[in-house]
């Protein structure tokens, strides 16, 4: 066991320092779509909670994602409260929206709860134009970017690429140790088998109704970052293809998994991109056969393929090991 | 008064398309139990389709027709080719399935035709009818007539033909019905075809309203999962009046409660969804599933 975490703490000191080296070799440009990275990874991180780990549906996560951006614009635009203080409104308000969404949602099951939460993420951007008097209708709202404090040698880009950096290494450290302890296994037992899970004693109500708060307080916060990041919000990117999107990384990325949060991220980040340069509509023609593809050939996605791979990889030394493959586990250390 | 029956009447007209859809996604929900999330979409392109037909030249009910027979083709190949692969994979893998299908379709679409939007012809006549005071559109006459008759030649083929029975049969029990020698696997890529049909009729009808755009489908899909919600999934003339509830309560919504007006749409059929799945989630004529567990 202490001769395998080694390697891993490791690799993820050398992904730290890479990620901080970034910023001083990449243009503004490219630290902005990492920035978008680090930020899809947290919502996904969230919506892999409630979909992977708990088995509950969302097509509906663009909402959250919506309320986040929101509360901050306006927090910022109206208030002038500085974008730090944003972050943790944002998350609380969220939480007890999801957490009040995920009352109703403990009666659906399944197929239901997918067409719930996709009728909410349609009727999104109608919300947000219909309290014009806040969120500034169709138009939204410009903000500006905030600059480095403490007289910090950073420009505007640089210093959001720390703060989203910062803000995603605590939000998954906390979830991991969230999902890892004791919380985790009774949110995975509801999943594999709710009867059984209540009658090991697990609130089964309880938790999965705080399963939604967390998860829609993930999504809010990453609203909120991308708010100061991109400087503006407006009701129409908040459509229901956010909300696909977001479930396409999750999905792609894997499943109930926390790395798959990142890979996730960065496919939907930077695909689009490539593949706009074939043409405008290309990009969702080619998350479409992506999504269909994984479903066929990798259904527990990048983080899933790449542990199987590892497993067969080591298989000749550890044989049991071939059976655990199911990346729905915990970890599997080698 | 007279504003009153207008609106029903033509409340009853987008009934139609809601239920036709409604009837689509709730045909495939009883064979296969997956909720098509790419149903609206399937509809919007095969309503390209029937534009590029008219505008190569056809006549608008050969268009119309053709239009059809390429909508069930294409229903039965999306369900060999895309779905069977998945058929027993968990319920989040089809899901995926079906909203890759949706993204895929809306993009093609963009692609192929633009973004732009274009008027699409009402094979009716424009003159408005007259009763009275009260005035009724011909298209949201034909459209009803149109949805009707759509109705009752599918309640005749399921209740009085042996192909519709032996696909009620491999919707009902799948087991025991391949075990009299029906062929399970096409019966529901059959039904697959025939969801793609009401899909194209109701695309085909609602276009000229809204005119023809790659997001035509969106507002129309969630309406008619309000009207299978509300008519019960598992239960298909329950959806088509499920339909025409919709319909009619969103046009009278729309008229009367001054603050929603055209603007919340989404909202109300948002709110309609969910206040049915919290007080009767098997809707108004659903049966409850009872399962061993």
């Amino acid at each position: 066991m202490s001769g395998s975490r080694l390697p891993r703490l490791v690799g993820l000191l050398s992904l730290l320092l890479a990620a901080c080296a970034l910023p001083f070799v990449l243009s503004n440009f490219r630290l902005f779509q990492f920035s978008q990275v680090y930020i899809y990874a947290i919502a996904i991180l969230g919506l892999n909670m409630l979909t992977g780990y708990n088995g509950q549906f969302s097509l509906g996560h663009g909402a959250f994602y919506a309320i986040g951006a929101y509360v901050s614009a306006i927090m910022m635009d109206r208030w002038n409260i500085a974008y730090g203080w944003t972050l943790p409104v944002a998350g609380v308000l969220c939480l007890v929206v999801g957490f009040l969404f995920g009352l109703p949602a403990l009666r659906l099951e399944g197929l239901y709860l997918a067409l719930a939460t996709f009728s909410l993420a349609l009727a999104v951007p109608q919300i947000l134009k219909y309290f014009e008097h806040w969120t500034g209708g169709s138009q939204g709202i410009v903000l500006s970017k905030p600059n480095a404090p403490f007289g910090l040698k950073l420009n505007p880009d640089q210093w959001l690429y720390f703060v989203t950096f910062a803000v995603l290494v605590l939000l998954f450290w906390l979830g991991a140790n969230l999902l890892k302890g004791r919380i985790g296994r009774a949110i995975v037992a509801i999943r594999d088998n709710h009867i059984a899970a209540e009658a090991m004693g697990i609130n089964t109500a309880l938790y999965k109704s705080l399963v939604f708060g967390v998860s829609a307080a993930y999504t809010g916060v990453a609203g909120a970052l991308s708010a100061s990041v991109i400087a503006y919000v407006a009701p129409d990117s908040f459509n229901v293809f956010l909300s696909v999107t977001l479930l396409i990384g999750s999905v792609i990325g894997g499943l109930a998994s926390i790395s798959g949060a990142v890979f996730g991220a960065l496919f939907i980040q930077f695909v689009p991109n490539w593949a706009q340069d074939i043409s405008k509509a290309a990009p969702w023609a080619i998350f479409g056969v992506f999504l269909i593809g994984f479903m066929y050939l990798m259904p527990f996605g990048i983080a899933g393929g790449i542990r199987l791979l590892w497993i067969r990889a080591t298989r000749s030394r550890v044989p049991q090991e071939g059976r655990s493959a199911v990346p729905t586990q915990a970890h599997t250390t080698t | 008064m007279d504003i009153f029956i207008q609106q029903v009447v033509s409340g009853l007209a987008t009934g139609g398309i809601y239920a036709s859809l409604a009837l689509a996604l709730v045909m495939i929900y009883q064979a296969t139990d997956v909720v098509n999330f790419a149903q609206g979409e399937l509809a919007m392109f095969a309503t390209y389709i029937c534009w590029t037909l008219i505008h190569a030249g056809l006549q608008y009910w050969a268009a119309f027709v053709s239009t059809l027979a390429i909508a069930f083709v294409g229903g039965v190949v999306i369900e060999r080719v895309v779905i069977r692969p998945v058929e027993n994979a968990p319920i989040l893998s089809i899901v995926m399935v079906t909203l890759g299908l949706l993204v895929i379709c809306n993009s093609i679409a963009g692609w192929m035709w633009t973004y732009v939007q274009k008027p699409f012809p009402s094979p009716f006549p424009e003159n408005p009818f007259k009763f009275g005071n009260i005035v009724f559109g011909a298209h949201d006459l034909g459209e009803i007539q149109v949805t009707l008759l759509v109705l009752l030649c599918i309640y005749l083929f399921f209740r009085f033909t042996p192909l519709g029975l032996a696909m009620r049969a491999a919707a009902h029990n799948p087991v025991s019905s391949r075990l009299v020698g029906i062929r399970v696997g096409w019966m529901l890529a059959l039904g697959w075809g025939l969801a793609a049909v009401f899909g194209a009729v109701a695309g085909m009808m609602v276009a000229p309203v809204l005119t023809l755009e790659p997001n035509l489908m969106g507002g129309v899909q969630i309406y008619a999962f309000a009207a299978a919600t509300l008519g019960g999934f598992t239960s298909p003339g329950g959806a088509v009046l499920g339909g025409f509830i919709v319909g009619v309560v969103e046009n009278l919504v729309g008229t009367y409660v001054g603050f929603i007006g055209t603007e919340l749409k989404f909202t109300v059929a948002l709110a309609m969804i969910i206040v049915v799945l919290l007080v009767k989630p098997t809707g108004l004529f659903g049966t409850t599933v009872v399962k061993r567990v």
